[in-house]
C-alpha cells in the first residue's frame, strides 16, 4: 500500500516510442533477414536504435535517481518489476523443460512403440504399435537418441541425423575431461563471488565490492568462453548440430537460451561493475546492482536444471 | 510536476506529441481503447468476407486460399488486437482510479506497452500483401501447418508475435506493481473493486504464460529456417508437442480475455440494482480458482489428436471443476439482481445479456468437455459457436458495457440512451442469429475454417451471415455514439454519474481531471 504523501508523476518521454520504433525495425528485419537471400541491415538498424535508447533511457533513471526523484514508492515498484520480469523468465525456460520432457518420456517412448508411462500398464497403445510396425520401424527408443527415427527408417538418406557423440557423463575416468562439470564449478563459484560483493556494498567496503564484482564479470565471461568451445567442440568433432534431431534441437536451444541469459546477466553485472567504479551506489541505494545480482542467481539456478537434465540425466 | 493535456488549440504539434510521448495513465488508456476499436473494426471486416464468402454454399468472392488467411487474421486480430487491448485500456483508466493512485506504477513503461502494438499489428497485417500471402495456418497455427507447410511469411507473424508478447508481457507487470504498490492508505487487498481483482489475476496470467507462447513461436522460428526437429517426427520431436505448448498458453489465454469482462459486470450490475455485489470475497475466490484451474485443463482442446486414456480422463474431469467457480459468479451476478431496485440502462442491457449469453456459452463448454461427446463436436462449428458465445457475448458485450458505462466519467457527457438500447438490441438478436444457427451446423456435422459446405448446410449458413452483417452494423451505430457523445453529448457534472454507483472512482469529479489523486485518499 502506498505510504507517500505526493507522488511523483515523469514528464513526458520520448524514449518509449523510439523504443517500440527500435522493437518493430527489429522484429521486421529479423523475419527479413532468415528469409532465403535476406540480409540482416534492417535487423541491425533496428539493434543500434534499441541500444542507443537503453542506454539514454537507463541513463535518464539512474539520473533521477542520483538527483533524488525517485521515491521509495517507486524504487519499490523497480523492485517489483524486476521480480516479475524474472518470473516471466522463469516461465519462458520452463516451456523449453517442458518441451524436452515431454519428449523424452513420452515421444520418444510412442516413437519407439513402447508404452510411455509403464507403471500401471507397459502395453504399448495402438498408436504406439503402429509406430514401430509402419511409421518408423527399427528405431528403438533411447535417450540421447543416437539415430533419428528418421535414419532408422531411410538410412543414409535421412534428413535429420543423430550426433556421433553426446554431451553426456562420460565415466569417471574421464570427468575431469568433461566440459560441464567446470561450467557448473565457474557459475556456481560467480554466483558465490556476487553475493560476496553484495555483503562489500553493505558494509560500505567499495574496494571489496569492486574487486568480488570484477570477479564475478570475469567468471561470467569465462564461462561464455567455455561454452563456446563446447558448442565448437559438438559441431567440429562430436557430429552433434541443431539439424542432429531432438537431441541436438533440445540440446542447443536449452543451453543456446542460457548462454544468451549468461551474456546478459555478464552485460548488466558489467555496467553494474563500471557504475561502481564511478561511485554510484551506496549500502542503502544499490537496486541496479541488486537488480542484476538476482538475475545472475537465476540464470545460475537455470542452469543446475540444465546441468541436471541435459548433461547428468542423459 | 507535469503540465496539464496539450489541446488542438495548442497546435498540432504539440496535441501529437502528447499522445506520442504521454505518461499519463488516462491518455494511454484512451490510446489503447482507440487502437483496440480500430483493429475491432478490421478484425470484424474480414469477419464480414468471411460470412460472405459463406452466405451460399460453392466459392463466389474469394479464393479459398485467401479464405483460410481471413479465419486466420480474423482470430489473432480479435484476440490480440482487438479484446485484450480494449480491456488494458480499462485498466489503464480505472485501476488508478479505482484504488487511489495518481498513475501507473511505472508510467513511461506503460507508454512503451502500447507503442509496440501499432508496430506489431503492422507486421502481422503486412503479410496479407507479401508474397505468398498473410498466414493461413488458423489462429491456433498448429504445426505442421505453420512450419513445413507454411508461406515464407509466417516468419513476420512469428516476430509480430513476440514484440506482441513483450508488450502484454510489461503491460501486466505494471498492472501487478500499480496493484500490490500504488494502493491509497488503507484499500487492503479486499477492499479493492473487483475489476481491480479480476485485472490483477489476468495480469499474473498473462506473465506467466506469455512467454511460453514466445516459446512456441521460436521453436516454430527454428524448425523453419534452422533444421531443428521439435514439430518433426523423423527427427524425434512430435507435432502435437506444439498444441501441448499452445493450449497451456491458450488455455489460459481465454480466461485472460474473459476475467477483466467479469470484474466489468461485477460493477455494472451492482449499479443499476442499486445493491452492493453479491458475495463479493466468493467472487475473489472464484476468480483465483478460475484462474489455477486454467493452468491445468489445457489438453480438453486436444481429445481427438491421440491422448492416453488417462490423459483424456483427467482433462475432462478437471476441465468440468471450472463450472464450480464459474457457477459461483453466475449465480453471485444474480443474487446481485435479486429483489434490486432494476433499471435498465444501455450497460446494464449488455450486461444481463452477457450473464445469460456467457453461461449458455459455458453450458455449450460443459459439453465439450466432455471427451467422449468431443469426439463429435471437435472442430465444427459446434465449437466455433460456443466460444462466439463467451467472447463475443462474453468480452466483447461487456466491453462495449463497460465503454457506455464509464464514457459519462471520462469526457463529462452522457451518451445518447436510445440509440444505445437501439445499439443492444440490433447486436443482441444479430448476436444470436449469427451463431445460435451454427450450433446446429455443427451438431449436423459441418467443419469449421473450411471456405464451402455441402448443400445440406445451405439454410443455416444464410442465416448466419444475414445474422453477422446485423451484428456488424450495430458496431457502426455504437462508433457514431462514442463520437457523437465525445463531441456534442450532453455535459454532466454529476460525479457519480449513476444513482447506484459506488466506488473510489465515483468521488472524482465529472470529467475526471487529467491528473487524479495527487495525495492518496484515506479509505475507511
Amino acid at each position: 500500500m502506498s505510504t507517500e504523501s505526493t507522488y511523483y508523476v515523469p514528464e513526458q518521454s520520448k524514449m518509449p516510442l523510439i523504443a517500440a520504433t527500435g522493437m518493430g525495425v527489429m522484429a521486421y528485419g529479423a523475419a527479413s533477414w532468415v528469409l532465403e537471400g535476406g540480409t540482416a541491415t534492417i535487423f541491425l538498424i533496428g539493434s543500434l536504435i534499441m541500444a542507443g535508447v537503453l542506454y539514454k533511457w537507463w541513463s535518464i533513471v539512474i539520473d533521477e535517481n542520483m538527483r533524488g526523484l525517485a521515491s521509495p514508492q517507486l524504487k519499490h515498484s523497480y523492485v517489483l518489476g524486476m521480480l516479475w520480469f524474472i518470473f516471466s523468465e522463469v516461465m519462458f525456460f520452463a516451456c523449453f523443460f517442458g518441451a524436452l520432457f515431454y519428449v523424452r518420456v513420452l515421444v520418444n517412448s510412442w516413437i519407439g512403440g513402447e508404452a510411455a508411462v509403464g507403471w500401471f500398464d507397459d502395453t504399448p497403445t495402438d498408436a504406439a504399435a503402429a509406430n514401430a510396425q509402419h511409421l518408423w520401424p527399427g528405431y528403438e527408443a533411447a535417450w540421447p537418441p543416437m539415430i533419428t527415427p528418421d535414419q532408422a527408417v531411410n538410412g543414409d538418406a535421412a534428413q535429420f541425423k543423430g550426433p556421433d557423440q553426446n554431451m553426456s557423463f562420460p565415466g569417471w575416468d574421464r570427468i575431469l575431461h568433461w566440459l560441464p562439470l567446470w561450467n557448473t564449478l565457474v557459475l556456481l563459484t560467480s554466483s558465490v563471488t556476487v553475493h560476496i560483493a553484495h555483503t562489500g556494498l553493505k558494509d560500505g567496503d567499495r574496494k571489496k565490492f569492486n574487486t568480488w564484482l570484477g570477479i564475478t564479470v570475469a567468471l561470467g565471461i569465462f564461462f561464455l568462453f567455455l561454452q563456446v568451445e563446447e558448442y565448437i567442440e559438438a559441431y567440429q568433432h562430436m557430429g552433434l548440430t541443431l539439424e542432429s534431431g531432438i537431441y541436438g534441437t533440445t540440446f542447443f536451444m536449452l543451453t543456446g537460451f542460457h548462454g544468451m541469459h549468461v551474456t546478459l546477466g555478464t552485460v548488466m553485472l558489467l555496467i553494474q561493475w563500471l557504475r561502481g567504479l564511478k561511485g554510484h551506489f551506496t549500502h542503502d541505494d544499490q537496486f541496479g546492482f541488486e537488480a542484476a545480482s538476482w538475475y545472475w542467481h537465476f540464470v545460475d539456478v537455470v542452469w543446475v536444471g540444465l546441468f541436471l537434465f541435459v548433461y547428468v540425466l542423459a | 510536476m507535469a503540465h496539464g493535456p496539450a489541446t488542438l488549440a495548442d497546435g498540432w504539434g504539440k496535441y501529437l506529441s502528447r499522445w506520442l510521448f504521454t505518461t499519463n495513465h488516462k491518455d494511454i488508456g484512451t490510446l489503447y481503447l482507440w487502437f483496440s476499436f480500430a483493429m475491432f473494426i478490421m478484425g470484424g471486416a474480414f469477419a464480414m468476407v468471411i460470412r460472405a464468402e459463406l452466405f451460399q454454399p460453392g466459392m463466389q468472392l474469394i479464393k479459398p486460399e485467401f479464405f483460410n488467411q481471413m479465419t486466420t487474421m480474423h482470430g489473432l486480430v480479435m484476440v490480440f488486437g482487438a479484446i485484450m487491448p480494449a480491456f488494458v485500456g480499462l485498466a489503464n483508466w480505472m485501476i488508478p482510479m479505482m484504488i487511489g493512485a495518481p498513475d501507473m506504477a511505472l508510467p513511461r513503461m506503460n507508454n512503451l506497452s502500447f507503442w509496440i502494438l501499432p508496430f506489431a499489428f503492422a507486421i502481422l497485417t503486412s503479410t496479407l500483401f507479401m508474397e505468398g500471402g498473410g498466414p493461413n495456418f488458423g489462429w491456433t497455427f498448429y504445426a505442421p501447418l505453420s512450419t513445413t507447410y507454411a508461406p515464407d511469411t509466417v516468419n513476420y507473424f512469428i516476430f509480430g508475435v513476440h514484440i506482441m508478447g513483450a508488450s502484454s508481457i510489461m503491460g501486466s507487470i505494471n498492472i501487478i506493481a500499480t496493484v500490490m504498490n500504488m494502493r491509497a492508505p488503507g484499500m487492503t487487498y479486499m477492499k479493492m473493486p473487483m475489476f481491480v481483482w479480476t485485472w490483477v489475476i489476468t495480469a499474473f496470467l498473462l506473465v506467466a504464460v506469455m512467454p511460453v507462447l514466445a516459446g512456441a513461436v521460436t521453436m516454430m522460428l527454428m524448425d523453419i529456417n534452422f533444421g531443428t526437429s521439435f514439430f518433426d517426427a523423423a527427427g524425434g520431436g512430435d507435432p502435437v508437442l506444439f498444441q501441448h505448448i499452445f493450449w497451456f498458453f491458450g488455455h489460459p489465454e481465454v480466461y485472460i480475455i474473459i476475467l477483466p469482462a467479469f470484474g466489468v459486470v461485477s460493477h455494472i450490475i451492482p449499479t443499476f440494482s442499486r445493491k452492493p455485489l453479491f458475495g463479493y470475497s466468493s467472487m475473489v475466490y472464484a476468480t483465483a480458482a478460475i484462474a489455477f484451474l486454467s493452468f491445468v485443463v489445457w489438453a480438453h482442446h486436444m481429445f481427438t489428436v491421440g491422448m492416453p486414456i488417462a490423459g483424456e480422463l483427467y482433462f475432462m474431469y478437471a476441465t468440468m471443476l471450472i463450472a464450480v467457480p464459474t457457477g459461483v459468479k453466475v449465480f453471485n451476478w444474480i443474487t446481485t439482481m435479486y429483489r434490486g431496485s432494476l433499471t435498465f440502462e444501455t450497460p446494464m442491457l449488455f450486461s444481463i445479456a452477457f450473464v445469460i449469453l456467457f453461461t449458455f456459452g459455458g453450458f455449450t463448454g460443459m459439453m465439450l468437455s466432455i471427451a467422449a461427446a468431443d469426439m463429435q463436436y471437435h472442430d465444427t462449428y459446434f465449437v466455433v459457436a460456443h466460444f462466439h458465445y463467451v467472447m463475443v457475448a462474453g468480452a466483447v458485450f461487456s466491453g462495449t458495457a463497460a465503454v457506455y458505462y464509464w464514457l459519462p466519467k471520462w469526457c463529462g457527457k452522457m451518451y445518447d440512451e436510445t440509440m444505445g438500447k437501439v445499439q443492444f438490441w440490433i447486436a443482441f438478436i444479430g448476436f444470436n442469429i449469427t451463431f445460435m444457427p451454427q450450433h446446429f451446423l455443427g451438431l449436423a456435422g459441418m467443419p469449421r475454417r473450411y471456405a464451402d459446405y455441402g448443400l445440406q448446410f445451405a439454410d443455416w449458413n444464410m442465416v448466419s451471415s444475414i445474422g453477422a452483417f446485423m451484428y456488424g452494423g450495430a458496431q457502426i451505430l455504437f462508433l457514431f455514439n462514442v463520437i457523437r457523445t465525445i463531441g456534442w453529448g450532453e455535459p454532466t457534472k454529476d460525479p457519480k454519474v449513476w444513482e447506484g454507483a459506488e466506488g473510489l472512482e465515483w468521488t472524482l469529479p465529472t470529467p475526471a481531471p487529467y491528473h487524479t489523486f495527487a495525495k492518496p485518499p484515506k479509505i475507511k
